[in-house]
């Protein structure tokens, strides 16, 4: 498996390379990882289906316990059948797709197959850990993949869209999954369902998981992302946005349910949200006039078809929902192609322009027919026999159900509905409106929309070939009897709601004026309530949030900043020093009294610096505290210390003078209240450094490091200068550190004041007013 | 303004004795006081007394680079030689010793911490450098 993973990295990574020599038939080379994967796929099937697993394992970071945990079971075979059936034909499509030549087709080819590995990866890890960073994988290519046309506003807007969606529910799932492993005791995602844990904390991560789940399957009120995906070219809306990425959230709901749908909001939140995403989406699918975003909002509402199928948590419904599953996969994919096609040949997708297509591709509109059959719930296709099956999972219980029920069978009448829109829409021929000229497509584009379209009403056909699997994945799940997919169950209940499901849609679809015009006044009472404007709304409040926070932390003010600082210093130092320590009685005041005379001159170059009216004086007045405390290091007998201080203190001095010149050459001065807060604060900041230097220096416990670098700095260091041992080769890391920090401070001062050199025309207009020491610098505005 | 004879005659006598002092504090350091950092401010106010007496021009002159070549030297000699450690096997900065008999200088022990703090030294002396450039061209103007 890790095999399959890894020749989906080769070919990404070769794309962009053979594309020089091979142009859009790249696309055939990276065609082989997907169908390796189907036939590998093939070949374990009968294991599988047996009730023997694939696994792997393979040690990734030892030391964090992480490992590639990958596990091939009957839900896994599902999905990789899926991602790489479709995404096989979607490859080939795309060598048919785009033009020869055409600019990016590399990376494109490249992000592709990373997709496909991704979400190759995220169907088969049997890891919670691992099955993240797969999901975020998806997440970071599809945004690549969206925002194929770089050049556009719309699809980089849409890709972000996309990307901060996903990846929102992504980091939102991340804390429910370390949640729901550190409940488990552990991360490996079949131990968990084999053993699920229950209580408080598992209730808040599953809510945690499935705000993932639906984010990535595109719910309400997430499901905005999906519809402006379709900026993206048509084979990435055909496979990530109806085969594969959407199925991502879709799939977790499966893995989850049967061990997790019992617990309290799992039900509820699933169903609702589910049903409410379906009616949404099939309503808005009515409105569309572009055949892409008709498919997208119909894509949406069979997502929450799925999510209610697959979250309900009972046998019945989890067969229904692995049947809709693979069924979605299949038509949806087919139909976003044939869209592809139709766009390909007349340059449009907007149905009130095309006219008359029937005629002009016959080979296309039966096959999209076919396909939308199965999208409406027709049968003999494999869409009629999961819509069959979800109906008999819910008409028989209690009045959950039967709520779940209508609607379900609301939501499929309007799938009913906008599938015969679609059909028309794309091939019908529309009275006061000219034929649409044609370009007939190419085979290469046709067969793979054929084949898939093909699978459809085939598997539907011969329904003994999906229900195995079908029924594998159901038996997850405690039951009684078996229900087996099949064409004819008798004359039930549910074939007659399937029939007036039928009925209704292709009313609807017939009084398509009357509804066009009810949804439009429905859309004025509700226009507030929009989830895309939502979107905006969140980001434009944001933008506003981190402006005004800006404001008000970073307002500028040297003083306002220093004095932030200095009084959390002294509220929390002084705080903690004032609640819990005692100064003991054994103080000595100086060891010598000449300290005691270096003291008070110290103190008293202090005091006349802070009293200062003039800079220049005070700069010398602060330099000669420096020096002051110099004598002090001398007196103790730190000759290196002292040494660097009076060096620095000379240096600080000559940068001083030059910044001197810039400034006014006196304080500006100020009002009294400000002045006796200053004296207030810094006499505060005075005693608690130094009482947290009297308590420091007796809390003491364990003896003191120096004795040990001491003994050690000759033997190990090979110096007898402790110092200088301990700077360059004990706590050598440090000084490293410490010499990039000077270095990148020297380089930054150096180009901010060259910056500020260009952007002055000269140095008499700076306006040094009277803020000016009271202003740090602003970078400056460009 | 023009800086005093004075000044220029004295600064002209004492600049590289003071620059040899600052590089004597380098090699020193690691047995008596100095080492890398003091040696790199003492080397650096020997440019601080050059610039103080012939402006930005002595300084070019002087030192005939641009400084952040000393600052960029000095990170990557630094680093470097924790990367060296590599080679031999060891953690990044493990320090190493070689004793060398040259013909000179007889016995010459000398350890992997030095080239590290040559490596501090040159960054201190380049961070002045930068200083003198930047800010006090700034204030000549």
């Amino acid at each position: 498996m890790l095999a399959l993973l890894v020749l989906h990295v080769v070919l990404a990574l070769a794309a962009p390379v053979a594309v020089r020599h091979l142009d859009r038939r790249v696309f055939w080379l990276v065609a082989v990882a997907p169908a390796a994967t189907c036939v590998w796929a093939a070949t374990r099937a009968a294991d599988v289906l047996d009730g023997r697993p694939v696994t792997s394992t393979t040690p990734w970071v030892p030391g964090l316990g992480l490992t590639l945990d990958l596990r091939l079971d009957p839900l896994g075979l599902l999905m990789v059948t899926l991602v790489s059936g479709v995404g096989t034909l979607v490859f080939l499509y795309c060598a048919g797709y785009f033009a020869r030549g055409q600019a990016g087709l590399g990376r494109f080819a490249g992000v592709l197959t990373a997709f496909s590995g991704a979400m190759l990866g995220l169907v088969l890890s049997d890891d919670l850990l691992l099955l993240y960073v797969f999901w975020e994988l998806t997440s970071v290519t599809s945004w690549l993949l969206i925002g194929f046309d770089d050049e556009s506003a719309e699809s980089r807007r849409a890709a972000q869209q996309a990307l901060l969606v996903t990846t929102l529910g992504g980091l939102v799932m991340l804390l429910g999954l370390v949640l729901l492993a550190s409940e488990a005791g552990t991360a490996s995602l079949s131990a968990v369902l084999a053993d699920p844990p229950r209580g408080t904390t598992v209730a808040v991560a599953l809510v945690l998981v499935l705000v993932g789940a639906f984010t990535k399957s595109a719910q309400v009120p997430f499901h905005p992302w999906l519809p402006a995906a379709m900026a993206a070219p048509t084979p990435v809306s055909a496979y990530l946005h109806a085969a594969a990425m959407v199925k991502a959230g879709v799939y977790l709901v499966a893995r989850l349910a049967p061990a997790f749908a019992v617990v309290a909001p799992w039900r509820p939140l699933v169903l609702t949200v589910g049903l409410a995403t379906m009616l949404v989406g099939g309503w808005r699918s009515l409105r569309q006039s572009d055949l892409k975003r008709l498919l997208a909002f119909g894509t949406v509402s069979q997502l929450g078809f799925l999510m209610v199928l697959l979250g309900a948590g009972t046998s019945e419904a989890a067969m229904a929902g692995a049947a809709l599953l693979l069924a979605h996969g299949l038509f949806k994919s087919t139909l976003f192609l044939t869209v592809g096609v139709v766009d390909h040949a007349t340059g449009t997708r907007d149905l009130r322009r095309l006219s008359g297509l029937a005629r002009r591709m016959p080979v296309l509109t039966a096959v999209a027919t076919l396909a939308a059959l199965s999208m409406a719930g027709v049968p003999p296709l494999l869409g009629f026999l999961s819509k069959e099956a979800a109906y008999e999972a819910f008409l028989h219980g209690g009045a959950t159900d039967r709520v779940v029920f209508v609607g379900l069978f609301a939501g499929s009448v309007l799938t009913a509905a906008y599938s015969a829109r679609f059909v028309w829409g794309a091939f019908g021929t529309k009275p006061g409106c000219a034929t649409t000229p044609v370009h007939a497509p190419s085979t290469a584009l046709l067969a793979p929309v054929v084949v898939l379209g093909v699978a459809g009403l085939v598997l539907g056909l011969l329904p003994g070939l999906v229900d195995p699997l079908v029924q594998a994945y159901a038996d997850g799940y405690p039951r009684e009897q078996v229900e087996h997919l099949a064409l004819w169950h008798g004359l039930t209940a549910a074939l007659g709601w399937s029939v007036l499901t039928l009925a209704a849609g292709a009313a609807l679809f017939v009084l398509r004026e009357p509804v066009r015009v009810v949804q439009r006044r429905a859309s004025r009472v509700l226009g507030a309530v929009d989830a895309d404007r939502g979107y905006d709304a969140s980001l434009s409040g944001l933008d506003r949030l981190a402006q005004r926070s800006t404001a008000v932390f970073q307002s500028g003010s040297l003083p306002v900043y220093l004095g932030t600082v200095l009084l959390t210093m002294v509220v929390l130092t002084g705080g903690a020093l004032a609640v819990g320590t005692r100064i003991t009685d054994d103080l000595r005041l100086w060891d010598r009294p000449v300290q005691a005379v270096v003291a008070v001159v110290v103190a008293a170059a202090a005091v006349a610096t802070a009293r200062a009216h003039r800079r220049f004086t005070a700069v010398l007045l602060l330099g000669a505290v420096g020096y002051g405390v110099a004598v002090l290091f001398v007196l103790q007998g730190g000759p290196d210390l002292a040494l660097t201080q009076f060096l620095v203190e000379t240096l600080t001095l000559v940068l001083f003078v030059f910044v001197l010149r810039r400034l006014p050459s006196s304080f500006t001065p100020r009002r009294r209240v400000s002045q006796a807060a200053r004296i207030v604060l810094a006499a505060a900041v005075g005693t608690v450094v130094t009482a947290a230097v009297l308590v420091a220096g007796q809390a003491r416990t364990a003896p003191p490091a120096s004795q040990a670098y001491l003994d050690r700095a000759l033997p190990d260091g090979g110096g007898s200068n402790v110092v200088n041992v301990v700077l360059v080769d004990f706590r050598g890391f440090d000084t490293l550190g410490e010499i990039t920090v000077l270095a990148v401070a020297a380089l930054g001062i150096g180009s901010l004041v060259v910056a500020g050199r260009r952007t002055r025309p000269s140095r008499t207009s700076v306006p040094l007013a009277d803020t000016a020491d009271d202003r740090a610098p602003r970078p400056v505005q460009r | 303004m023009r800086p005093s004879v004075v000044l220029e005659t004295a600064v002209r006598l004492v600049f590289h004795t003071v620059l040899v002092f600052g590089v004597y504090l380098l090699f020193a350091g690691h047995n008596q006081p100095g080492g890398g950092f003091v040696g790199g401010l003492v080397a650096g106010s020997a440019f601080v007394l050059r610039y103080a007496a012939t402006g930005r021009e002595g300084i070019d002159r002087a030192v005939p680079v641009d400084p952040a070549l000393p600052l960029g030297a000095g990170l990557l000699l630094a680093a470097g030689t924790g990367a060296a450690a590599w080679l031999t096997g060891a953690q990044f900065l493990e320090s190493g010793k070689l004793e060398l008999h040259l013909p000179v200088l007889g016995a010459v022990k000398a350890t992997s911490a030095l080239p590290f703090d040559v490596g501090v030294f040159l960054v201190v002396v380049g961070l002045v450098l930068v200083m003198l450039r930047t800010l006090g061209a700034e204030a000549e103007q």
